[in-house]
């Protein structure tokens, strides 16, 4: 069961990551509102996985370390939202906020693959109990792969025509 | 314009009224008027309300000229008085539909604003820093070489529009052809954004498809009426009135109101929920819970004309009244009593508005009505409907033309068979038809002009100095040396002061068009006077930049091919043919001298059509659908792909959403809530009711409303100046203690500062007077709709009362807790109009379908 324990580990990484990659996203981008706010409230759901996997890993004898991927220190978050005030009204943080999203997006893909792995893992081990966190948790990390992929479709036109 | 059949309606109004026995009430006072009780299933008597200016006859009226309401979006059909070319007053029209004959205070009293002194009567454009008046040419010169620069050096993502929901349809429809096709932008949409998005958004995820499904009609025979975040008294006041009517008559309905305010419709309910603001979705989980507990659910129709139910009954399986009592702050029990109401409703009728639409989890919260009336099979029968209503006269125009966020005719931008189709009506290529993404909704384009990607915003009948959230913001992104700003209004609004041209607009009574109101009435609305000076209807200006840019067909032909209000709606029921909302069966003539028709209106269907999904869901069919969804709590869109493995046959779509809680909540330094919101007298920013006397007088000033227990704790009474702060910004207004939900302030958002000495912004640093000053720059992820009603705020007093009121009237939801603590909110003879019923038909009442 090594194989699934590490994938556990892997994932309790990437949605730990996620969580800390959507925080600094909303408040790098703090004047780009629908950014701001949904990255804010995905940032929950990423976060809400890492304790679930943190829980799961903790029943079968695997120690992942706090539930972190909680907001970066107050000082940072002051700076990037300060930052991003004061670029309100140039263009180029269109162009960081694209690469932003892909990475968002990336992010999100590798842990839904990881996602994917656990499930087949479960049901080949017939593991009720990683099925239910699966079942529960994958089809969140989908749709927070269907939002960056929204707004990049949404927003390139216009900042990649207009810059 | 057919003056003879005008007047030969008139004439025929005019003998009514001399025979009937009409009685003078203070519409300002008496809001509602008199009673004309009706039994359920009968047809709503006609009572006819007569306004005419001081010192006018009813003998004295040379015309009547027909028009609907302009003020709010129940389309109440009129007659516009006209003696020696002005207006001197109006009268209901006994056979319409809608109204029966009913005016509210606003169309009684607010013609009068048409014929103030300060119309802009010439355009005006900035020459070193000030707005000095100049001729059309100049002006229009002057938008066209902008333009003309603008789309060579940056391309036409550099042109935004943004418009209104009080322009007549045939102006969204020319205005629409020229930015979509002309200029070939996506960035065009309406303040409708601000008030109907989230209504269009909700019928596309539940039925494929915008369209209202409900009828007015419905609240003869419905036997629950529920209004959720719906203050009907004061935003559709004639349909309160048949409410009132019903209530007492024979067999009355109960009424289930969800509002945070002590609204007439809340004192009159069976049910009176009260929620937290913010938490709709958690409330209405609750009430999907219990319906499905106790298993009163239509399985047949479930299984005959839906998708996803198994999904929504888990995901409010743990959603119990307990639960959300907690979220919400309402007690479990009346939460389990409103789902009884509910439950056991034979007819069930809902209504929404603002409550849900401007607040947290708007789309997500609107659904779960839909979902209330699918699983209950509560659809398509007389009284059994749901009313996604709107705020504004001609907002169902907007969006149906595709003057909002969508493309013309509810075709789906997604779906590249409709694009062609668009395409062929216009005779141009799908290509030049933006489509690689949703039209750019509002906020976006505002976003777009801060960032500087736009560089040119035509605004259209609308004030968003005023309207918009975060005003500082708004200001700011306006008075950029780089955005070139048109406006086109009737006066010197906030935005105006802001822009770079500003044009003068004709309006209501002085053009001719067609609007459609919340129950897809179409009303024609004919000119009655000439406009002042040289104000021009906003078609004229629209065919009039049309040909200076001369745009194109594929063919080399113009692109716009009529030039008037006839020729643009006959070109528009051809966009429409074959639509959900298809006009091909009205005509101009059709519209006078009678009742107004519901679209669809065509072959299949010459008389209109009263209600939608009579007969299963029509409009879901990935083929024909306006969308494929979105996720309620990302705003994600959902594939065609999706869509078409989701629901393949065309059913409606049961979307379930979890609660999430609001991005704004109070703390220790913003303890309460702030919500905004409308007064029965007053629309949007003032511009017109504003100008007429009786409806300034009653609500002249912006005012704060907080409960007995806040005001307590803090030490403020009635009249005292106090001051709302939030991280935005912050505004002063004397206070009006009231029965609002504890912990909830509510400010009403129609005051800006065109009436005041700085004109278009508060003076200095100090506090302002608009709500908006205050509100967060925040919107619904599906429907894009800013949410005015979940910041957090702090209150302070800043001098007491000293014998001074709160403006605010004591007729509607601000009325005061104590009746004593303010003078009452009267009109005197100046509001005195006519009611005249016992006319000879309908007294009986009679069946109707």
């Amino acid at each position: 069961m090594n194989g699934l324990n590490l994938t556990l580990r892997a994932l309790h990484h990437g949605e730990k990551h996620l969580a800390g990659q959507l925080t600094a996203v909303a408040e790098r981008h703090r004047t780009e509102h629908e950014i701001h706010h949904v990255a804010t409230d995905l940032a929950v759901w990423s976060r809400d996985h890492v304790a679930h996997l943190a829980e799961t890993a903790d029943a079968r004898g695997v120690h992942l370390g706090g539930s972190s991927g909680a907001s970066t220190a107050g000082v940072l978050s002051a700076l990037r939202e300060k930052a991003a005030e004061a670029m309100a009204h140039r263009p180029e943080p269109g162009l960081l906020l694209l690469r932003d999203l892909r990475e968002l997006h990336l992010g999100a893909a590798e842990n839904s693959l990881h996602w994917e792995m656990l499930a087949q893992a479960a049901q080949a081990a017939r593991d009720e109990r990683l099925l239910v966190l699966v079942s529960r948790c994958h089809p969140q990390t989908l749709r927070q792969m269907r939002w960056t992929n929204t707004m990049i479709k949404n927003l390139a036109p216009q900042i990649l025509t207009s810059f | 314009m057919d003056e003879a059949g005008m007047s030969e309606a008139g004439m025929d109004g005019v003998g009514r009224n001399k025979s009937g026995m009409g009685t003078s009430v203070d519409r300002i006072a008496n809001p509602w008027g008199g009673r004309t009780p009706y039994d359920r299933h009968r047809s709503w008597p006609t009572r006819v309300d007569t306004r005419l200016g001081a010192g006018v006859e009813p003998d004295q009226v040379q015309r009547w000229v027909q028009a609907a309401s302009i003020l709010h979006s129940d389309g109440d059909a009129m007659d516009v008085a006209v003696v020696d070319g002005r207006m001197v007053g109006v009268r209901g029209r006994a056979d319409d539909r809608v109204n029966r004959g009913r005016l509210g205070p606003k169309d009684l009293f607010g013609w009068q604003a048409n014929a103030s002194e300060d119309r802009l009567t010439r355009p005006l454009i900035r020459e070193g820093g000030r707005l000095v008046e100049c001729d059309w040419d100049t002006a229009m010169d002057r938008i066209v070489t902008r333009s003309r620069e603008l789309t060579e050096e940056r391309g036409p993502g550099s042109i935004g529009f943004y418009t209104s929901g009080q322009l007549y349809l045939e102006e969204y429809y020319t205005l629409a052809v020229l930015a979509r096709a002309g200029i070939g932008t996506s960035h065009l949409d309406g303040n409708t954004r601000l008030c109907t998005a989230t209504a269009a958004e909700a019928l596309k995820e539940s039925f494929g498809c915008d369209g209202q499904p409900g009828s007015y009609d419905d609240f003869d025979h419905a036997d629950v009426v529920a209004l959720f975040g719906h203050n009907i008294a004061e935003t559709q006041p004639v349909q309160w009135m048949r409410l009132l009517d019903r209530l007492e008559g024979g067999d009355p309905p109960r009424l289930v109101c969800v509002d945070p305010r002590p609204t007439k419709v809340a004192r009159r309910a069976a049910v009176h929920l009260a929620p937290r603001a913010g938490t709709n979705v958690a409330l209405l989980n609750a009430l999907l819970h219990e319906i499905i507990r106790t298993d009163r659910i239509d399985h047949d129709y479930i299984a005959a004309h839906t998708v996803g139910f198994e999904e929504l009954a888990s995901r409010v399986r743990e959603c119990t009244p307990q639960w959300a009592a907690a979220v919400c702050d309402v007690p479990a029990a009346s939460i389990a009593e409103a789902a009884d109401v509910l439950g056991d409703a034979d007819r069930l009728l809902s209504t929404v508005l603002q409550g849900v639409y401007q607040s947290h989890q708007a789309t997500a919260a609107a659904v779960q009505i839909n979902n209330l009336h699918l699983i209950r099979g509560m659809l398509g029968r007389s009284g059994a409907g749901v009313l996604q209503m709107n705020g504004q006269p001609t907002a169902q125009n907007t969006r149906e033309c595709g003057a909002d966020g969508d493309l013309p005719g509810f075709r789906n931008w997604q779906n590249d068979a409709h694009v062609a189709d668009l395409a062929k009506v216009w005779n141009v290529e799908p290509e030049s038809i933006a489509h690689y993404a949703p039209p750019t909704h509002a906020m976006q384009i505002f976003r777009y002009a801060e960032q500087g990607s736009i560089r040119m915003l035509w605004i259209s009948g609308t004030n968003p100095a005023v309207s918009l959230p975060e005003l500082a913001r708004v200001r700011s992104i306006l008075r950029q040396e780089r955005l070139f700003v048109v406006v086109q209004d009737l006066f010197r609004t906030e935005t105006a002061q802001l822009a770079d041209v500003v044009l003068p607009a004709a309006t209501w009574g002085e053009k001719t068009g067609v609007s459609t109101n919340a129950d897809r009435t179409v009303h024609l609305s004919d000119k009655a006077v000439e406009p002042p000076g040289e104000a021009r209807p906003d078609l004229d200006v629209f065919l009039d930049y049309a040909a200076r840019m001369d745009f194109r067909d594929k063919d080399g032909g113009p692109l716009i091919t009529w030039h008037d209000p006839e020729a643009a709606f006959e070109a528009w029921k051809r966009c429409s043919a074959g639509r959900p909302c298809d006009y091909t069966g009205i005509t101009y003539d059709k519209l006078r001298g009678a009742s107004g028709v519901q679209w669809p209106c065509n072959e299949q269907a010459p008389d209109g059509t009263a209600r939608l999904y009579t007969d299963g869901i029509s409009w879901a069919h990935p083929d024909v659908c306006e969308s494929y969804g979105k996720d309620l709590e990302t705003g994600a869109s959902d594939e065609p792909v999706e869509y078409r493995s989701l629901n393949p046959d065309g059913k409606a779509v049961i979307r379930a959403a979890a609660y999430l809680p609001p991005h704004e909540t109070p703390d220790v330094d913003h303890p309460f809530q702030l919500t905004t919101g409308r007064t029965l007298y007053h629309f949007h920013t003032r511009t017109k009711t504003a100008r007429a006397p009786q409806l300034n007088e009653a609500a002249p000033d912006v005012w704060v409303e907080a409960s007995v227990s806040d005001a307590a704790a803090l030490g403020l009474g009635e009249g005292d100046l106090v001051e709302v702060g939030t991280l935005r910004g912050a505004l002063r207004g004397r206070l009006r203690v009231t029965d609002i939900r504890p912990g909830l302030l509510f400010v009403p958002f129609h005051y800006g500062y065109w009436d005041t000495a700085t004109g278009h912004g508060p003076s200095g640093g100090a506090p302002g007077r608009a709500a908006n000053e205050t509100t967060v720059t925040d919107w619904d992820p599906a429907s894009k709709q800013p949410l005015f009603k979940t910041a957090a705020a702090s209150l302070r007093l800043v001098e007491h009362a000293n014998g001074s009121h709160a403006p605010a009237p004591t007729t509607t939801a601000s009325a005061p807790c104590r009746a004593d603590a303010a003078p009452p909110t009267v009109g005197g003879a100046a509001a005195l109009a006519t009611e005249t019923t016992g006319t000879s038909h309908h007294t009986g009442g009679r069946d109707i379908r």
